[in-house]
């Protein structure tokens, strides 16, 4: 069992994404710190990949800085131990099937366990092949997270039915990224969901402010933040951790 | 080969965000109801017959083989086809079936531009909308082709993101699919890609090995020891090693761009070169660094210039059944500028891998075995670029 639901146990979750190492793991570090301390619930932390197919321009940015600053997976599990010491919010490693099977899925899966991170979102593994990493992540009691998007339509069940840790709903089609309105009937999504698990359910995808964070907190049980927090990476490098820290607070009144 | 969920030995599958499941579903179900449409069917045969000038011919390159002194040599001539290449045999399925599936708008990616020059042709034919995603680089390498998508209605997307080569063109696309998916079918261009495409693509394209058969068949009464293409995805090599696959005694040989050769960085010889992983919704081998990460990798060849091989090949190798063998962007030359003086054939520098292949193993066959090479497309696009490596500056 991961500690997923503690995130959820005090209303509304605030669920912020940093790419691990952009521009480097000390700007991470002061991010997370920053993010927690201004009232985020559970941190998701990319990992980054060469080729981001899920991702936006601006995710996709991240991605390459963190790469040619020179981050690689085992320097991120050593990030997270040494993190670990002070951070006690639920955490989930958000990155790409490759990252995992290269690493060697037991080997990977095995160091979640012991840097105590929570869960793993990998958008390009949909439900049909989950059995790919799912048995390890069983035995090591990490949560496998699945997501819906609007498309999903049919599927939502059968995915909410074994669904773990939380639901990642994406707002709408397309990649991440900020955009203009969201237009899904994502309470219907939402009622589809409730009738076939418990486990709570978040929103993500162009939710960058704080009133578009309290409409899709109040159909669900919490908001995700990607885009909008690296693009303060993307502005203001090592220096962003404290604009980090004061998007977030806003975004947190927002939702409680 | 393919098992029920589009695996080929441990291979294939569907490892994309779940955006794209229902619509890769819906393209499935509608693909297993049209394979069996005699309608569909036939409607495709015409396309083919009428429209691209198939049956592509089985040529017997006489100077050539008495040159090299060995294995007698056929050429597939699919350079011969409408749009000058393969591709078009993938691209007229594709069209129709995403025509019977009420799609009105067709995007795609390509590398060397063949593909997308395909699809705008195809979307032209059928009065469908038509966008190409192409790496920024490529459209530099093959301005000719992005002007030929333009006359033909298509717009042309150059991708600047990662290399800005084929991967990332099919990265693009498939972001672009995710965002419109309602009217749009993404006509991918190889045996590349989540399931079902492997198998759709390889089933278009088979045709070049029934008729490699057939026509072998009845020009020497026997079928070849030896069926040669060039790899990148691996459409056109897996179109003319379908048929063949049961018939042990014929070698199955796919030739890898090696760029500057398999020891150097700057390759793009997957099998030769790369481990399994898990890319553009498919397990394969990939070139990868020790964390997955995706190499940029290399080749004179636009085409071919990916880091991945289509799922079923990556099969064919593991099970021993293919071969793959790495051919170096010198000896593509070679081979383009050889066949040029020998046969009067210049071929797309993709296919001058496989030639450069054959010049290697005909002369160590008998005379009495025969080797057939696919001569995937015409090289006209590929003058200006192979004159720049020889030292000449043209300008078109």
């Amino acid at each position: 069992m991961s500690n997923i639901a503690s995130a959820f146990a005090n209303g509304k979750a605030l669920i912020p994404f940093i790419t691990c190492g952009d521009p480097d793991l000390a700007t991470t570090a002061a991010a997370i710190r920053a993010a927690v301390a201004n009232g985020a619930d559970l941190i998701e932390l990319g990992i980054p990949f060469s080729d981001p197919t899920a991702e936006g321009s601006v995710v996709q940015g991240a991605n390459l800085r963190a790469l040619r600053g020179g981050v690689t997976t085992d320097k991120i599990f050593d990030f997270v131990r040494e993190l670990r010491r002070d951070v006690k919010v639920p955490m989930v490693f958000m990155t790409y099937a490759n990252v995992v099977f290269s690493y060697g899925a037991e080997r990977f899966i095995s160091a979640c366990r012991e840097t105590r991170i929570d869960g793993l979102i990998l958008p390009d593994l949909p439900f049909e092949e989950k059995e790919e990493f799912a048995p390890i992540c069983h035995q090591y009691g990490v949560d496998l997270i699945s997501l819906i998007a609007p498309a999903s339509e049919n599927r939502i069940a059968m995915i909410a039915k074994e669904a773990e840790g939380f639901l990642y709903i994406a707002s709408g089609l397309g990649v991440t990224g900020t955009r203009g309105d969201i237009k899904t009937d994502l309470a219907a999504i939402v009622d589809v969901i409730r009738q076939n698990t418990s486990i709570p359910c978040a929103i993500g995808f162009g939710i960058s402010t704080p009133d578009r964070a309290k409409k899709m907190a109040a159909i669900s049980d919490g908001a995700i933040i990607g885009s909008a927090i690296v693009e303060l990476l993307e502005k203001y490098g090592t220096q962003a951790p404290k604009y980090i820290g004061t998007y977030v607070k806003s975004m947190k009144d927002a939702i409680k | 080969m393919t098992n029920p969920s589009g695996r080929f030995g441990i291979h294939g599958g569907q490892y994309i965000p779940e955006t794209l499941m229902n619509a890769v579903m819906e393209l499935e179900a509608a693909y297993d109801h049209y394979k069996n449409d005699p309608e569909f069917q036939r409607e495709l045969s015409e396309l083919f017959n009428e429209y691209a000038g198939r049956p592509s011919g089985l040529y017997y390159a006489e100077k050539m083989t008495k040159d090299l002194g060995g294995a007698k040599i056929y050429l597939k001539r699919e350079d011969l086809n409408h749009t000058g290449a393969h591709k078009i045999n993938n691209v007229l399925g594709q069209a129709l079936l995403a025509k019977k599936m009420g799609k009105t708008r067709l995007i795609a990616e390509t590398g060397a531009g063949q593909h997308g020059v395909a699809t705008a042709t195809a979307a032209a034919l059928m009065g469908m909308e038509c966008v190409v995603f192409m790496g920024e680089e490529d459209t530099i390498r093959q301005a000719l082709n992005v002007y030929r998508m333009r006359l033909l209605g298509a717009e042309v997307i150059p991708v600047k993101s990662g290399t800005a080569t084929l991967k990332d063109a099919v990265s693009e696309a498939m972001r672009e699919w995710t965002s419109r998916i309602d009217d749009t079918h993404y006509c991918l261009g190889s045996v590349v890609g989540p399931h079902p495409f492997p198998t759709i693509v390889r089933d278009f394209q088979a045709v070049i090995s029934a008729e490699i058969k057939e026509q072998m068949l009845a020009k020497e009464g026997r079928l070849p020891d030896a069926v040669i293409a060039c790899v990148g995805g691996g459409s056109n090599a897996i179109g003319s090693f379908h048929h063949f696959i049961e018939d042990k005694d014929v070698r199955l040989i796919g030739c890898e761009a090696a760029g500057r050769g398999i020891d150097t960085f700057e390759t793009a010889a997957t099998v030769n070169t790369g481990k399994v992983g898990i890319f553009h919704g498919m397990k394969s081998y990939f070139c990868q660094d020790e964390y997955g990460q995706i190499a940029p990798v290399y080749s004179i060849s636009a085409g071919l210039d990916y880091p991945g091989i289509g799922p079923e090949h990556a099969h064919l190798h593991d099970i021993g059944r293919a071969e793959y063998v790495p051919v170096t962007d010198d000896e593509a030359i070679c081979a383009f500028e050889y066949l040029a003086k020998t046969e009067g054939i210049i071929p797309a520098i993709e296919s001058a891998h496989a030639v450069a292949h054959a010049m290697k193993i005909a002369p160590t066959m008998g005379k009495d075995k025969i080797i057939v090479i696919t001569i995937s497309g015409r090289g006209d696009k590929d003058c200006a670029a192979i004159a720049r490596y020889r030292g000449e500056d043209i300008h078109e």
